[in-house]
């Protein structure tokens, strides 16, 4: 049978491709490492693949603001691609970096132009800090967050994470249509302050989708957590468990791309 | 015309940074601050319309969401509200990190016009302050002067292209006599001797000709200490005495201080750590000591390096820079190691002053220990967290003798394919500079490093300070392992101090090399040959490839928009021959150049000091000195510091820095593993302790050893296959007291090592860690870092320090003795004391094997080894990471003394120690485990959240709750 193909998509600093790449190879797709510059000079096309994932790091060194150098160059050079790879119902997804590459060029909260509505901007606490958080999942038609337990455990690393929206009205739309899958929590499940809340983003989000589910962003890390030993605590919280809480998400993604086959 | 665009926060949106730089200002005393407002400045020059202007900043550098921008406004609005300003620029040739990128935003905005891109930061200042305490603020917190000013106009300061007109520079060697050779020495900053200057004009007699300029400085940056070693290397005359042999304060514990023989010790290096490593003869060291770093085997398929350096004298003067261009720098040591390894974890230990530290106390021209901390902090954090490599390890200590000269070492290890393990560099080879362009930044980098700092090394020495661009050497990593794994070049080696000059001089030795000058890509014009052969620009490899391959290599880099360029050949000359533009500018013999050297012969002294032997009774209540044990900045959490690092990026964090049930507990070391498919990791551990080295430098090396070795047993590590790694960072070696230090370190490091059969693989030294203060010279204490690697078969057989179960056993593992000698309990009272503790290795080894086994069948619920504070220290933060409370009974601790006091036995920072948790079901087997160890069942874990420990009389000596310690522990650093 052939295998679900997921575009891991890399430029200048980005740095947590390797360990995405895994982690959707334990979810039993194939990936691949492309570098942008491939992209944009068609040596590879997006067609080819069901998933395009936009991994961690730091794209062109965050230089001007983080994700934004990358955000402009898909915005001015890959737009088509792009529009295309989500309108054949193609899944995306943005890990911190990448989710804030995915803000930046307008793909979420996403709209019909591609306008930023929303942004990542500087944490509260005005510092990069690198922490575990406990992530409310919440139930919505997001096709990546299936099966989650109520709350996950995931770390965050970024200096900036916290969530804004350009208006209340973009807010209230996110809630209305589902859009926000991820809150920073506490233990049992509450919406809490920092560090629970590690940057101070609105309304503790942590992750959103676009309006159709396919599109997912999140500032924390699901692919530091997909294996076992990576918990923190993991030789007291139980060795007998093999994965950890974000292989799920990664497992969702290939399970749905399937159907794309 | 340059356009210059303002961008900040919109009204309403949270400035963190304006508040960070508030609430510093306050910690100056300036609390008429009312706000901090911050924008960032782009100032943008090239051929552009209004429109396209307007372009790039609302498209590229504005994020509409949260900021506004202004374009070529002169700021009236805010001045109209009696804000004062202040903008900071880099001065012209500091390479501006974000240029490159900002210039590739606009290209893909489809606006080709734009020629430079300078960044600047603009504060607005709201509050009564005067022009005095403005000038305050931006020069304790905003810029540093070697790197950045003020801006005053709103033009920037670009740095004009100047043309390079050639004109070959000899230097009149062959007529100049001992004073003028000095003169010529000091003058060119070569940091060279009477006796190597001699030498040179020797061979250049032979030759019948006077040195080019680049000749000479070729010749000092390959003789400099900080690339050839010549004090470890030369040849040492050795003496040591005991100071007043017929005092009273006799003391026993000194006078069993190992005596080392006088007389000549040649090749100090060779006698002892390089020595130790020969004898145990491992298998499974696969290259020691002779490339960029130490590589051990992994497993079957793959083998694993390490390498620590240090970045001092940078970080002194400019603490950002300095630290950011260390991690850069070490991260190019594996990855020029074999055929290149990446990079997959970093280690960074730091020693300042104190950070609360009177500024009265600072001398003129060294910068507060804060902001040098804070400083370095980030540039640690900027280079390692951009370079996606997780920051894993380390420690950071305290001592006023740090004020003008900190130490900051800086470590990675990587991890590469077995057969990619070795380099040879091929006659016919081209020489290949790959990575960033070559610029005026960073000259004379390893002859500063060379010397003493003086009040006026900010001035002399500021081309040695450089910032670091962490994204070009990304992109130089991902594509060299590419071209690595396409077999496309056969020798690597990193540019680091001394530049070309010392990577191709090094990678030719053997053979010869030619190089054209001109070929070298540069970031502006103007540079002379000489400048472009020694710049120690940063982010730049050199490769070595064999013609036929070229044009694919060329290809390999080209895709990812990185550099790679052919700048000469390796010949079978067996010279360094080196034209520009056709012009022969310098030739030397290779043999000469690395040989030619003049063996050195020093004086050393050490003299076996005696320190005052305190008077200190022992409190009958001891809770509050535990609790001012861990308020010392030496001792307290570094929880602030470690968040700011990704320590978790590549996935491989197994054991992590912080631990605990919240994760903010001490870890003694950590696990990482570097292939996710395998159950196989590392550990990495370090011991530092130069309060030790105050009283003899012998027994803190062999402390240092104990310390990391006893952390990778407390992880659940053994002793198998630990490689360790030294770094010394000394004083002035040419006056005698400080090099008769490094002599005592030097055998407590091959008689510890020997006997733990743990092979140092790689090393480094700095030194002239001395500051100079109108003739008064800061010595810093020497100080040795070991650092271990050690290779773990499972990984789920790691333990962690925090206290886990209520109910759980505490065990005392390995014994106390009275010693107080620089301990942090004396340390309270400002008292060294001379009972430094000793390692007695043999019994050490012993319990760390046992203590293995136990952990290798799952008897240890958690283990924490005892250091710095001692018993009460160790095991109070064991119970609040846990969130348990504990009991201890002193008198089940193994303690074998006459004179037996609590707080000897408390606080003593004896080694080969640990605590160790064990439930009940496993005691009997834990105890048969350790039988003919010394251990005590001294305690237990309960609910109950308090710390209590039982006297050796049985009486209450320490009662507080979990909070209470845990909070003393907290406060110093929460910044």
């Amino acid at each position: 049978m052939r295998k679900v193909r997921v575009c891991i998509l890399r430029t200048a600093g980005t740095n947590c491709d390797k360990e995405t790449a895994f982690a959707f190879k334990t979810a039993g797709a194939e990936t691949e490492l492309v570098h942008v510059n491939r992209l944009i000079g068609w040596e590879k096309q997006l067609e080819d693949y069901q998933i395009l994932a936009f991994p961690g790091g730091f794209s062109y060194g965050d230089d001007i603001a983080a994700g934004k150098i990358l955000a402009n160059e898909l915005k001015c050079k890959l737009a088509n691609q792009i529009k295309d790879f989500v309108s054949q119902g193609k899944l995306i997804i943005g890990i911190c970096n990448g989710f804030q590459i995915l803000v930046k060029a307008g793909l979420l909260p996403g709209n019909k132009d591609f306008t930023q509505e929303a942004s990542l901007i500087t944490n509260d606490s005005g510092k990069f800090e690198d922490r575990w958080t406990y992530l409310r999942a919440v139930k919505t038609k997001c096709i990546w967050t299936k099966n989650l337990p109520q709350v996950i455990y995931l770390p965050v690393a970024h200096g900036e994470g916290k969530f804004v929206v350009k208006e209340k009205s973009v807010l209230e739309r996110l809630k209305k249509n589902q859009q926000i899958v991820f809150q920073y929590c506490d233990k049992q499940g509450d919406l809490s302050g920092y560090p629970d809340n590690p940057n101070g983003a609105i309304d503790n989000i942590a992750g959103i989708c676009d309006a159709t589910g396919r599109i997912l962003g999140l500032m924390p890390h699901p692919e530091r957590h997909q294996l076992n030993v990576q918990h923190p605590c993991w030789s007291a919280a139980g060795k007998n468990k093999k994965s950890g809480d974000g292989l799920q998400i990664f497992q969702n993604g290939v399970d749905y791309a399937k159907k794309l086959l | 015309m340059p356009y210059k665009i303002e961008v900040s926060d919109k009204a309403g949106v949270f400035d963190a940074v304006g508040c960070g730089v508030k609430k510093d200002i306050l910690d100056l005393g300036l609390n008429t601050i009312r706000q901090v407002r911050f924008a960032q400045v782009y100032s943008i020059e090239g051929n552009l319309t209004s429109e396209e202007a307007k372009k790039i900043a609302e498209e590229l550098l504005t994020d509409k969401v949260s900021q506004v921008f202004s374009i070529n406004a002169q700021g009236a609005k805010r001045k109209a509200h009696n804000d004062s300003v202040i903008e900071i620029a880099y001065n012209p040739g500091v390479m501006d990190p974000a240029e490159d990128s900002v210039l590739k935003g606009i290209r893909d905005l489809g606006i080709e016009g734009a020629s430079s891109v300078k960044t600047a930061k603009k504060y607005y200042l709201k509050g009564n302050l005067s022009s005095q305490q403005l000038k305050t603020i931006a020069e304790k917190l905003l810029y540093n002067k070697l790197i950045q000013h003020i801006a005053v106009s709103s033009q920037p300061s670009a740095l004009s292209e100047t043309t390079y007109q050639f004109k070959l520079i000899t230097v009149d060697l062959l007529g100049a006599i001992d004073k003028k050779l000095l003169e010529i020495s000091r003058k060119g900053q070569l940091f060279l001797n009477l006796a190597e200057m001699r030498q040179i004009k020797k061979y250049f007699q032979g030759l019948k000709r006077n040195p080019t300029d680049c000749e000479l400085e070729t010749i000092a940056q390959t003789w400099s200490e900080h690339c050839c070693h010549k004090t470890f290397r030369g040849k040492i005359d050795y003496k040591e005495k005991i100071q007043n042999p017929k005092s009273k304060a006799q003391n026993k514990s000194q006078i069993s201080n190992p005596k080392i023989k006088s007389g000549k010790i040649d090749n100090l290096l060779k006698q002892t750590i390089v020595k130790v490593t020969k004898e145990l003869n491992k298998p499974w060291c696969v290259s020691v000591f002779q490339d960029n770093s130490g590589v051990i085997r992994f497993d079957e398929q793959y083998n694993v390096c390490f390498k620590v350096e240090t970045h001092n004298h940078p970080s002194a003067l400019e603490p950002f820079g300095g630290a950011n261009t260390g991690v850069g720098g070490v991260i190019r040591d594996p990855l020029g190691t074999g055929l290149g390894a990446k990079p997959f974890f970093n280690t960074d230990v730091f020693c300042f002053a104190p950070p609360d530290l009177a500024t009265g106390k600072v001398p003129k021209g060294s910068l507060h220990p804060k902001r040098v901390m804070k400083g370095v902090v980030s540039g640690v954090r900027d280079y390692g967290n951009k370079m996606g490599i997780p920051t894993v390890n380390g420690a950071i200590l305290f001592h006023e003798r740090f004020v003008g000269n900190p130490l900051v070492y800086c470590g990675t290890a990587g991890i590469m394919p077995k057969e990619k393990s070795f380099k040879e560099t091929h006659v016919g080879d081209l020489v290949v500079v790959v990575g960033g362009r070559t610029g005026r930044d960073g000259i004379h980098g390893a002859t500063f490093s060379s010397g003493e700092l003086t009040h006026e090394s900010e001035t002399i020495s500021s081309g040695a300070v450089q910032i670091g661009n962490p994204i070009q050497e990304k992109k130089m990593v991902d594509t060299i392992l590419q071209a690595r794994d396409l077999n496309l070049y056969s020798a690597i080696t990193d540019c680091g101090a001394g530049g070309l000059s010392s990577a191709v001089g090094e990678m030719g030795a053997d053979l010869g090399a030619r190089v054209d000058l001109e070929k070298v890509p540069l970031k502006y014009s103007g540079l002379s040959y000489m400048e472009i052969w020694i710049s120690e620009s940063q982010e730049r490899m050199v490769l070595s490839v064999s013609p036929e391959k070229i044009e694919e290599l060329k290809e390999v880099f080209s895709r990812e928009n990185v550099e790679a360029t052919v700048i000469g050949e390796f010949t079978d000359t067996k010279r360094l021959e080196l034209f520009y533009k056709g012009a022969l500018v310098c030739d030397l013999e290779m043999e000469f150049l690395h040989h030619g050297t003049p063996q050195i012969e020093k004086k050393a002294l050490f003299v076996h000091a005696r320190h005052l032997e305190p008077k200190l009774k022992c409190a009958k209540d001891l809770t509050e000195t535990l609790s001012k044990l861990f308020s010392r900045y030496d001792i307290c959490s570094k929880e602030w510091v470690i968040r700011q690092y990704d320590h978790e990026v590549q996935g491989g964090s197994i054991l992590k820095p912080l631990v605990g049930i919240v994760n903010d507990g001490p870890s003694d070391a950590s696990i990482v593993k570097p292939l996710l498919n395998s159950q196989k990791g590392v550990i990495v551990s370090n011991g530092i302790n130069f309060r030790f080295g105050l009283i003899d430098p012998y027994w803190m090396a062999a402390s240092c050893i104990d310390e990391a070795l006893r952390q990778v047993i407390s992880v659940g590590g053994s002793l198998k296959e630990v490689a360790i790694l030294d770094n010394f960072c000394w004083g002035n070696p040419d006056k005698p007291d400080r090099l008769g230090g490094l002599v005592r370190a030097a055998y407590g490091c091959y008689d510890a090592a020997r006997i733990f059969e743990a092979p140092f693989i790689s090393g480094k030294d700095s030194f002239y860690n001395e500051y100079t203060v109108h003739n008064k010279s800061i010595a810093i204490p020497g100080t040795l870092l070991i650092s271990a690697l050690a290779v773990m078969d499972d990984v789920e057989k790691a333990v962690s320090m925090y206290a886990k179960k209520a109910g759980n056993l505490i065990y005392l593992v390995g014994e106390t003795f009275n010693e107080l000698g620089g301990s942090h309990y004396y340390a309270l009272s400002e008292i060294i004391g001379n009972a430094v503790p000793k390692v007695n290795a043999k019994k050490a080894k012993a319990v760390f094997q046992a203590l293995s086994k136990a952990t290798g069948v799952g008897l240890v619920a958690a283990m924490h080894d005892c250091s710095e504070g001692g018993i009460a220290v160790a095991a109070a933060e064991m119970a609040f990471s846990g969130g348990l409370g504990m009991d201890l009974f002193l008198s089940e601790i193994p303690y074998p003394e006459k004179e037996k006091r609590n707080d000897f036995l408390l606080f003593s920072e004896s080694n080969s120690r640990f605590i160790v948790e064990v439930e009940k079901k496993n005691q009997k087997k834990f105890e048969s485990a350790l039988k003919g160890m010394p251990f005590g069942l001294a305690g237990c874990l309960k609910e109950k959240k308090d710390f209590q420990v039982f006297g050796l009389e049985g009486n209450i000596c320490i009662k507080a709750t979990l909070e209470e310690l845990k909070c003393a522990w907290q406060k110093p650093l929460k910044w």
